[in-house]
Formats: structure tokens, C-alpha cells, sequence
């Protein structure tokens, strides 16, 4: 029935016999193992599609193997590779079992050849990664998880419907290039919106990943979003809405963080920040922009990794994640602190470091194909980031005042799981050739120009120039003086007092319309238990007599219509 | 049989459109003339189990698209009465003879525990009866004969439901009230019937539908089918004439109600498929405002208010009772849609139906042995002392919502593809919204089942392993027909086929 064997299947296997396997060394081996043998066996596969299976009719393709889903699948297993060697201390089967499941769904939904196949595994990335959220095991886990689970069944119905408009009206369930237009299209859209949390529509991240475990939050950081940027970038390349829209998702975000002091919040922020970047790549759609958001997808999932890792590691060892409560960990904690800048440089896309030959090939493009504006405010977003996640983070977690905590240095595991991030967020820096190979397209791009080089550094020194000013002088973080003094002003004051003003009405508007609703439901449901309940008139038993009555009503119904 | 002598060319396998009722219906009265309960036991199961081999041989015989007919006596149709097999009834053959062949084995210890043992004998007789009788409606190619084989079928299942007496008393009125009403149901078929001769004189399926080809207008004829529908959608429960079914699903024998639930109503189910599509023209302008003005009305009202009421109930039994009239409802807004989609998504999902059902019954049978109570409050937390029954439990609600991957899922996505060709957005819909319904009660009994903390201390063991494998056949067959379609599409599609033009070759 299926000529090539799935990967994702080497997950979803291990995930059964973890279940079976007593906690220990062959339970961990098999942990570690399964992300690189499935690895191997992704970067061997011939291109091609295969797989078929019947279903209903329905020929659907499991595996459809092209540079596109290879460097998803690769980055993937690499990702549940250090996300699982981080978690080596966690003896929680659910997690374990979550982890793998959820990884493999991930890489299965990579492969799909079809929209069918890619709605299996869609669910099955919502329903397995929720484990990991509920595996905290509190109360406010429990409803965050839910809410989570109700936005990623949302978006999972979202492309069912699409899918099954998109069949009736093409007979086709291809998974491939659609141009928007259609209500089955922009369905489709829509639902890869949501995991791709769209303006809008991202509040799930900020709300679900800081809610997670430790080790839960890094790995899903890593394969729901950009499941959804590898579904973006599959159907609708050039897509010009896409491109205001990433570039929005680059604004937005920035506003927030800054603002915001738990620090894996910070980074949730962020997240949907570099989301933008690639969304942008994939709305101008050359083959440079799509190698950039898959490069950077690439990078970005080792990066952002590396500083969920690096901050759950101080959570760890401390407890709180709390930009104010933290503080002068470097002294106790120093290899941590090395790998977070690390983790931070590259995310800010210093040269030398991975974010900066992914980065710029998008800016590049974006300025190349004329997308001025949309250029500036990459840039901005840039400026953003290093803000935000390359001196925020390392600084008031690792620097700032002495909080007088004095932790230990994080458990040998998670210093390797960090240190091999590292090391790869720096050898692509140094030297991307390989990731360059791996990209959908040929590359024929030089990160290292000098003009490249001289306007990174000057954004990167400028920003942090501002920073130490203004940290200097006392005025950071509630007043915050930015990169572009024209602009700041409406960029950092009337705008988040617009949004906050927003906020309150749409939030005041939310509120009111959820109590009426929920007490319209519960008025619902009270007349329906009347009704249809067990003591209800629908629900009784009803004498011989009035049955037979029924029978007469129906009948002469019948007969009435037949005879008309 | 007599008919050998006079048609020397028939073989043993030409004789099995009647050998399968026939075997049956001998083993019947031996059951009680050995007045042996595991005689009794051993001679159900084997009757069972050659019906199912004959119906699965006839299946593949007819699965091209041929046509059995067998003449009864060797008297020529339409004088004689003919049993006539073809893709559509043999596929509901096979429901019916393989679920009861998986649930006999399941049936000695449940029944063991149920009924007392002096009856035993008596049970499996009235067992077999029934199983005649359906299998019987469903072969015949005899409007008359449908009716004496429905007559069958339901004296013996009055028996069998008021059986359930000994754990209820109640079980009395409720076979009581199913006798009322399925009489009534039975008498009008029977009067309508009755009108179909008075206009054309014959009483065979396929003449009959030859001659009312240009008969659309005839008032008696128009009369004879309303009496049809009427009386064959109260033994098919359709909403609201479903109101002796709750009642008597709860109180029979839990095995008494596996078997209806899978069977009864989809052996109702085929007949008025048989009588709309293949005697009845569905070009007659009256039957297509029957379809439009009440069956598709009723069929919308059941997917809701009976899952409503489902989603209410304290019992589970009686839950999965209101689920069984909800589901129904889809089945005959397949036949209210009178397309060819429609009617396979009605066909398959007859099928899908009866071994979903078929497992969540027997969860619910097993929980009665080992709890002795079929309450939702009294179930509570046993995921952890009855895993294998839960898991099964869990896989069927899996199926009745529809969950890809499931039978349920298969049946559904049909309807809604079949709503959609008709352009009708608002029912596909519909259809979506009530399958929602479903997933309330069906997580209503998975969360007391997994979640909460059992009541007491005491030790619950598993049902024993010959209940607990047949669960596990259909619960599997749930899965298998969710994954690989070929079988139940091939055949829904001839089946429908053969409804549609059979009737008139």
C-alpha cells in the first residue's frame, strides 16, 4: 500500500513503545535516537511523491518529498533532537510520548501531498502538543490548554471546511500553489493564518508557550508556527496581502514585549516578530524570498530554541522567569549566560551569527523587489528585535541589578543541548554554504558584502548606543528612546496608546458580548433540559395512547401531502 | 426442498437465498425440543454463523451487479413467491447474520447473567425467530411475505424485550407499548399493501414495479405508499414515531438490545428503501413530496431533538437509545435526498451504524454484569478497573461522532458530500452542528469513565474474555471500515444500483 515509508511514522512508533518501556536508559536512548534515524532517513530520501493510499475514494498522498519539505523535516527532527536531549531530566511519560507524537504529526503534516493528509496530521499536532501544556498540571495550565486546543481545532475545521469546498469545486485535494479568491481558498488561508498567528489571530502563542513546562515551551516553540509558514509558503507564495501582513506581525510585537516582564513572554513576543519575517518571504515569493523564510525558518527555530532553552534553564534553577525578579545570574550561571548572547545574536542577526545570513536574504529581496516601505520596517522590526530579545533577555536575566540569587549552573544535559545550539547558530553564521545547499532554490547570494555588514552593525551599534543611554540614564524601560527619533514618537507612544485604547474597547466589547452570550447559553441549555432533559417533555415516556396519536398525525401528514 | 425435483439443475448453491432463512428457523424449535441451554446456546451460534457464510457467499455473488431469484416451490413469479438477492439486501444480510454471529458468543455470559436459566432455552428460540424474521424481510422479493417475516421478527422480540423483566419491571410495559405500536406499524404496512394489489394485482416486488410504472396519479396507489411509509418508519423509529423504541431498548436483555439496535431498525430501514426506490418510481410526483414535505423534516428533527435529549440523559443505556433515533435521522435524510450519493451515505452508514452501535451496547452490557447498572453516575472511574471495555467504549463514541479514521467518519462525509451536490450548504451544516451534539454525550460518559475517581474500594474485575472479544471484533471492524472503504462503497454503490434499477428488469 505505501511504497516509501513515512518518517513521521518513526515518531509516532516510538511514541507507542515509549509508552510500553520502563523510565530509564533505553527509554531516553530511544528519545534521542528516533529524531536523528529519522533525520538520516529525511536527508536520504529520494524526491519524489509516493506514498499513495485510498481512502473514500480519495487518493491520498503520505509523502511528497521535494528541498521544501526536506528542510522543514530535517530542521524538525533536528529541533525534537535538542528539544528532547534538554528534556532528558523530565520523567513524565506524557510529556515524553506528547513530545514525540507531537513531532511526528509535525514532520507528517511537512510530507503531505494532499490537503486531506495535511488535516490528519494538523489535528494531530493540535491534540498532542496540548499534553504539554496540560502536563504542568495546575489549574490555569488546564484552561490555558483548552483554550490553546480550541483555537488549533478551529483552524483544523477552518481547512477541513476549505478542503472539502476547495474538492467540490475542483475535485482536486492537491496540497499546492493556490491563488486566493475562491471562499475555499481564502478558508484554507485563513486556517494556516491561525497557526501562523496572523495579527489577530496570535494571541494563542503569548498565551499558550509561557504556559507550558519548561522543557514543554521549547519544544513548542519550534513546530506549530512553522508548520504553518511551511503551509503558507507551499500555497500561496506571492501572495501580495501576505507581505503587509508579516510586515505588520513584525510591528506588532515589538510594542509588547518591550512592555512585558516575563521574560519566555518576551519571547513568545518575539516569536511572532520573526514569524513576520518569514511571512513577508513567502508574500514576495521569488525564489531567494522563499529561500530566505525557509533559511530563516531554519535558523529561527534553532535560535529561538536555544533562548527558550537558555531561559527555562534560569526557570529551572530559580523558579521565575520574571525580568524583575532576575538578575546578576552571570556570576553563578556563566555557560548559561554564553549561550543565551549567543542565542540573542543571533536573533538579532549580528554578522557571524545564524540570524544574519538568513535575515538578510529576505531584506534583501524585499529592497530588490522594490518594496521600499515594507524594507523599512524590517529594518525597524530589526532594531526591534535586538531591543527586545538580543538585550533584553541576556540583560535583566543574566546582568542588570544583583537579585542575590546564586543557582546553579545548569544540569550537564541541558548545557549540551544548549552548547550544540550554539555552536550551529554560529557555524551557519560563519559559514552557511551547507544551509544554503539544503534551500528550495538555488542561491546565489553573498551574505558577507560590506555594505551588508556596515548596515547591520551600524542598526545593531546605534541600538544598543540608545540602550546603554538610556538605561544610563534611568529612562529605560518605561520611556524608551528608539533607533529612529522621527518616528519613535508615534511608534512608542500614541501608537501603543492607541492600541491600548483599542485594546480596552475591543476587550471591554469582547467581555460584554462572551457574558451575554454565556448567559444566553446557560438560558439555552436550562430550557433545553426542560425541554429534552430527562424529566422533559421530549424525554418522558408517553402513554400507548398519545404514541399511537402521533402515528395518526403522521400518517394523515402524508397523506395530505401525497394527495396535494 | 421439493423444488430440487423440479428443477433438477439446482445445486446446493443456488438454494441459498432460502437455506439461510431456513436454517435458522429449523434450529429455532430444537433449541427448545433439547430443552438443553448450551444445546440451545451452541445450535443459536452455529444457525447464526451458516446464515453469515451463506450471506457473505451470496454478497460475492452478486457483487457485479447480478441478481439471485429463487422461486419458492418452484412456482413461477409473480404467482410464486420469489426471494430475490442482489447487491443492495445481500449487503444488509451480511450486517445482520455477522452481527449476530459476533454477539452470540458474547450473548452466554451476559445472558447468563440476565435471565434465569430455565428460560434460556426458550430465549435462544425467540432469538433465532427474530433473526428469521429479519433476515427474512430482508431476503423476500414478496410484498406480503415482508409483512409475515416483519410479524415473525416482531412477536419474537415482544418476548424478548419483556425478558428484560427480571432486572426491570418496567421491561413489561415497554414491550407492552412496542406491541401496541408495532402492530399498528405492521397492520399499516399490511393496508398498504393491501392498496398496491387492489391497483395492480400482483404482490411481487418487481412486478409490482413494472406495473405502477404509469400509475403516479392513481389515489390508492398514492394512499398505499403513505400506509408504507408510515408503518415501516415506526418500525424504522423515525422521529416521532420512535417513541416505543427508548423505552424498549432500556429495559431488554442488554444482548436482546445490541441486536435490535444493530439490526431491527436497519432491516426497516432496507424496506423502505426497497418500496421508495426500486417499486415506487422516485420520479412520482407524490413520493417526491413525501421525501421533500416529511421525510427530510423528520430526518433534520431526529439529528437534533433526539440528540438533545440524548445529550441529557442519566442512563446510559437510554442514551445511546435517543443516539440510535438521532442517527436514524441521517440515514433517512439520505433516502430524503433521493440521490445516488445520498443513498450509498444511507446504505454504508446502515452498516457503520449497526457495528458502531454494536459495540457501545455491548460496553453498556458489560458494565450492567459488572456494576449491575447502566447509570452514568455509576460508572464512575472505570477506565482504570475495566480498560478493555472503556478502550472499546471509546473507539465506538469515536465512530458515532464521526472522527476521521473511524466508519462513523466514512457514512457522514458522504451525507455531507451528498448535501453539498444538492447544493444545500445549510444541511451540510446541519449535519456538522449534530454531529457536534454527539461529541456532548459521548464525552459526557468518557470523562466519568476516565476521570473521575472510582466510588469504592471494591475490586472490579473485566467481563470475561468471550465478551470481551466480540466487543473488540466490531470495535476493530469500526476502525478497519474507517480506514479501507473499498468493501462497504463497492457494494453501497451496486446496492444502490440495484435499488434503483433493479426493481423494473
Amino acid at each position: 500500500m505505501i511504497d516509501v515509508f513515512p518518517p513521521a511514522f518513526f515518531f509516532l512508533i516510538a511514541a507507542g513503545i515509549v509508552a510500553f518501556l520502563p523510565q530509564g536508559i533505553f527509554r531516553s536512548a530511544l528519545l534521542l535516537l528516533t529524531p536523528i534515524v529519522a533525520g538520516l532517513y529525511i536527508y536520504d530520501l529520494p524526491h519524489g511523491v509516493g506514498g499513495e493510499v485510498e481512502l473514500a475514494g480519495l487518493t491520498l498522498e503520505m509523502m511528497r518529498v521535494d528541498k521544501l519539505s526536506v528542510i522543514f523535516g530535517l530542521v524538525f527532527c533536528l529541533a525534537s533532537f535538542l528539544g528532547n536531549l534538554y528534556a532528558l531530566h523530565v520523567k513524565d511519560s506524557i510529556q515524553q510520548i506528547a513530545a514525540l507524537a507531537y513531532v511526528g504529526s509535525a514532520i507528517g503534516a511537512v510530507f503531505a501531498g494532499d490537503l486531506v493528509t495535511l488535516f490528519i496530521y494538523w489535528e494531530g499536532t493540535a491534540i498532542t502538543s496540548v499534553f504539554l501544556i496540560w502536563a504542568r498540571r495546575t489549574e490555569g495550565a488546564y484552561h490555558t490548554g483548552m483554550r490553546y486546543l480550541i483555537m488549533q481545532i478551529a483552524s483544523g475545521v477552518i481547512l477541513l471546511g476549505g478542503t472539502v469546498l476547495l474538492y467540490r469545486e475542483t475535485g482536486s485535494i492537491a496540497f499546492d500553489k493556490m491563488t486566493l479568491g475562491s471562499l475555499a481558498t481564502w478558508l484554507i488561508f485563513l486556517a494556516f493564518g491561525i497557526k501562523c498567528a496572523f495579527p489577530l489571530l496570535h494571541n494563542w502563542v503569548q498565551d499558550a508557550y509561557p504556559a507550558a513546562t519548561i522543557t514543554g515551551t521549547v519544544i513548542l516553540s519550534s513546530f506549530t508556527t512553522k508548520l504553518a509558514v511551511y503551509a503558507l509558503a507551499r500555497s500561496f507564495p506571492s501572495t501580495e496581502i501576505l507581505i503587509y501582513i508579516g510586515a505588520v506581525m513584525t510591528l506588532f510585537p515589538i510594542f509588547f514585549a518591550v512592555i512585558e516582564n516575563d521574560l519566555r513572554r518576551v519571547l513568545a513576543y518575539s516569536l511572532n516578530n520573526q514569524l513576520g519575517f518569514m511571512v513577508v518571504g513567502i508574500g514576495i515569493g521569488t525564489e531567494l524570498a522563499l529561500n530566505g523564510t525557509a533559511a530563516h525558518a531554519f535558523a529561527h527555530i534553532l535560535y529561538k530554541s536555544l533562548l527558550f532553552m537558555s531561559v527555562g534553564a534560569v526557570l529551572f534553577r530559580t523558579g521565575t522567569a520574571k525580568g524583575s525578579e532576575l538578575g546578576g545570574l552571570y556570576k553563578t550561571m556563566p555557560l548559561t549566560m554564553i549561550f543565551c548572547v549567543v542565542g540573542a545574536a543571533s536573533i538579532s542577526a549580528f554578522p557571524l551569527f545564524s540570524g544574519f545570513v538568513t535575515k538578510s536574504l529576505i531584506l534583501s529581496d524585499a529592497a530588490h523587489e522594490g518594496y521600499y516601505i515594507v524594507w523599512g520596517i524590517l529594518l525597524f522590526a530589526s532594531a526591534g528585535v535586538f531591543h527586545h530579545s538580543g538585550i533584553k533577555i541576556p540583560y535583566f536575566a543574566f546582568f542588570a541589578h544583583d537579585s542575590g540569587l546564586r543557582p546553579k549552573e545548569a544540569p550537564t544535559h541541558m548545557l549540551f543541548a544548549m552548547g550544540i545550539t550554539a555552536f550551529l547558530c554560529i557555524a551557519i553564521g560563519v559559514y552557511p554554504d551547507p544551509l544554503y545547499a539544503l534551500l528550495p532554490y538555488d542561491v546565489n547570494y553573498v551574505p558577507y558584502t560590506t555594505t551588508h555588514v556596515i548596515t547591520q552593525l551600524q542598526l545593531l551599534m546605534f541600538s544598543a548606543l540608545a540602550f546603554t543611554v538610556l538605561m544610563r540614564t534611568g529612562i529605560y524601560p518605561p520611556e524608551l528612546r528608539s533607533v529612529n527619533l522621527d518616528t519613535d514618537v508615534i511608534y512608542r507612544r500614541f501608537l501603543p496608546r492607541i492600541i491600548t485604547k483599542l485594546r480596552n474597547i475591543i476587550s471591554g466589547m469582547w467581555l460584554f458580548g462572551t457574558w451575554f452570550a454565556s448567559r444566553k447559553v446557560a438560558k439555552l441549555v436550562k430550557t433545553l433540559h426542560n425541554s429534552h432533559g430527562p424529566e422533559g417533555r421530549m424525554a418522558r415516556v408517553w402513554p400507548t395512547g398519545a404514541m399511537v396519536l402521533w402515528i395518526a398525525i403522521i400518517l394523515s401528514a402524508t397523506l395530505i401531502v401525497n394527495f396535494i | 426442498m421439493a423444488s430440487a425435483s423440479i428443477i433438477p439443475s439446482l445445486s446446493i448453491i443456488d438454494q441459498l437465498p432460502l437455506l439461510t432463512i431456513v436454517v435458522p428457523m429449523i434450529a429455532a424449535p430444537l433449541c427448545v425440543l433439547f430443552g438443553n441451554r448450551h444445546i440451545a446456546w451452541l445450535l443459536a451460534f452455529i444457525a447464526s454463523l451458516v446464515s453469515f457464510l451463506f450471506s457473505a457467499h451470496m454478497l460475492l455473488q452478486v457483487i457485479d451487479g447480478d441478481v439471485l431469484s429463487y422461486h419458492l416451490g418452484g412456482w413461477v413469479p409473480p404467482l410464486g413467491i420469489e426471494y430475490r438477492v442482489d447487491a443492495a439486501n445481500a449487503f444488509v444480510l451480511l450486517l445482520i447474520s455477522g452481527i449476530s454471529t459476533v454477539i452470540l458468543p458474547y450473548a452466554r455470559q451476559s445472558v447468563a447473567h440476565e435471565i434465569k436459566k430455565v428460560s434460556h432455552t426458550l430465549f435462544y428460540c425467540c432469538y433465532l425467530l427474530c433473526f428469521t424474521g429479519l433476515l427474512g424481510v430482508v431476503v423476500t422479493g414478496d410484498a406480503f411475505n415482508v409483512f409475515v417475516f416483519l410479524e415473525i421478527s416482531s412477536l419474537s422480540t415482544y418476548v424478548l424485550i419483556a425478558m428484560g423483566a427480571e432486572r426491570d419491571k418496567r421491561a413489561l410495559t415497554s414491550a407492552y407499548d412496542y406491541l401496541i405500536l408495532g402492530t399498528i406499524g405492521a397492520t399499516f404496512f399490511v393496508i398498504g399493501i393491501g392498496f398496491l394489489y387492489i391497483a395492480t394485482g400482483t404482490l411481487n416486488m418487481a412486478d409490482l414495479a413494472v406495473r405502477l410504472a404509469d400509475m403516479g396519479d392513481n389515489r390508492t396507489v398514492q394512499a398505499g405508499c403513505a400506509f408504507i411509509v408510515v408503518g415501516m418508519g415506526l418500525k424504522a423509529a423515525i422521529y416521532p414515531l420512535h417513541l416505543w423504541l427508548p423505552s424498549a431498548y432500556t429495559y431488554a436483555p442488554s444482548v436482546v438490545t445490541v441486536f435490535l439496535a444493530a439490526t431491527a431498525t436497519k432491516a426497516a430501514i432496507y424496506i423502505l428503501l426497497r418500496f421508495m426506490f426500486s417499486i415506487f418510481q422516485p420520479e412520482f410526483v407524490f413520493e417526491l413530496h413525501t421525501l421533500t414535505w416529511i421525510i427530510m423534516p423528520l430526518a433534520i428533527l431526529a439529528m437534533f431533538a433526539a440528540s438533545l435529549i440524548a445529550a441529557f440523559q442519566a442512563d446510559l443505556k437510554r442514551l445511546l437509545a435517543y443516539s440510535s433515533v438521532a442517527q436514524v435521522g441521517y440515514m433517512i435524510l439520505g433516502i430524503g435526498l433521493a440521490t445516488k450519493i445520498s443513498l450509498s451515505a444511507t446504505i454504508i452508514h446502515l452498516f457503520n451504524h449497526g457495528i458502531t452501535k454494536a459495540v457501545l451496547f455491548m460496553v453498556v452490557g458489560a458494565f450492567v454484569m459488572r456494576k449491575g447498572s447502566s447509570f452514568i453516575k455509576n460508572l464512575n472511574g472505570l477506565g482504570k478497573q475495566m480498560p478493555w471495555t472503556c478502550a472499546a467504549f471509546v473507539v465506538g463514541g469515536l465512530s458515532l461522532i464521526g472522527v476521521p479514521g473511524t466508519a462513523g467518519f466514512i457514512s457522514k462525509w458522504l451525507l455531507i458530500d451528498a448535501a453539498l451536490e444538492a447544493d444545500l450548504w445549510w444541511l451540510a451544516m446541519l449535519i456538522v452542528l449534530s454531529s457536534l451534539l454527539a461529541v456532548v454525550y459521548v464525552w459526557k460518559t468518557v470523562e466519568v469513565l476516565y476521570m473521575n475517581e472510582p466510588d469504592e474500594s471494591i475490586v472490579i474485575k473485566e467481563v470475561p474474555m468471550t465478551m470481551l472479544i466480540p466487543m473488540w471484533i466490531m470495535a476493530l471492524a469500526c476502525i478497519y471500515f474507517g480506514l479501507n472503504t473499498d468493501i462497504t462503497l463497492t457494494s453501497a454503490s451496486v446496492a444502490v444500483n440495484s435499488l434503483l434499477g433493479g426493481g423494473a428488469q
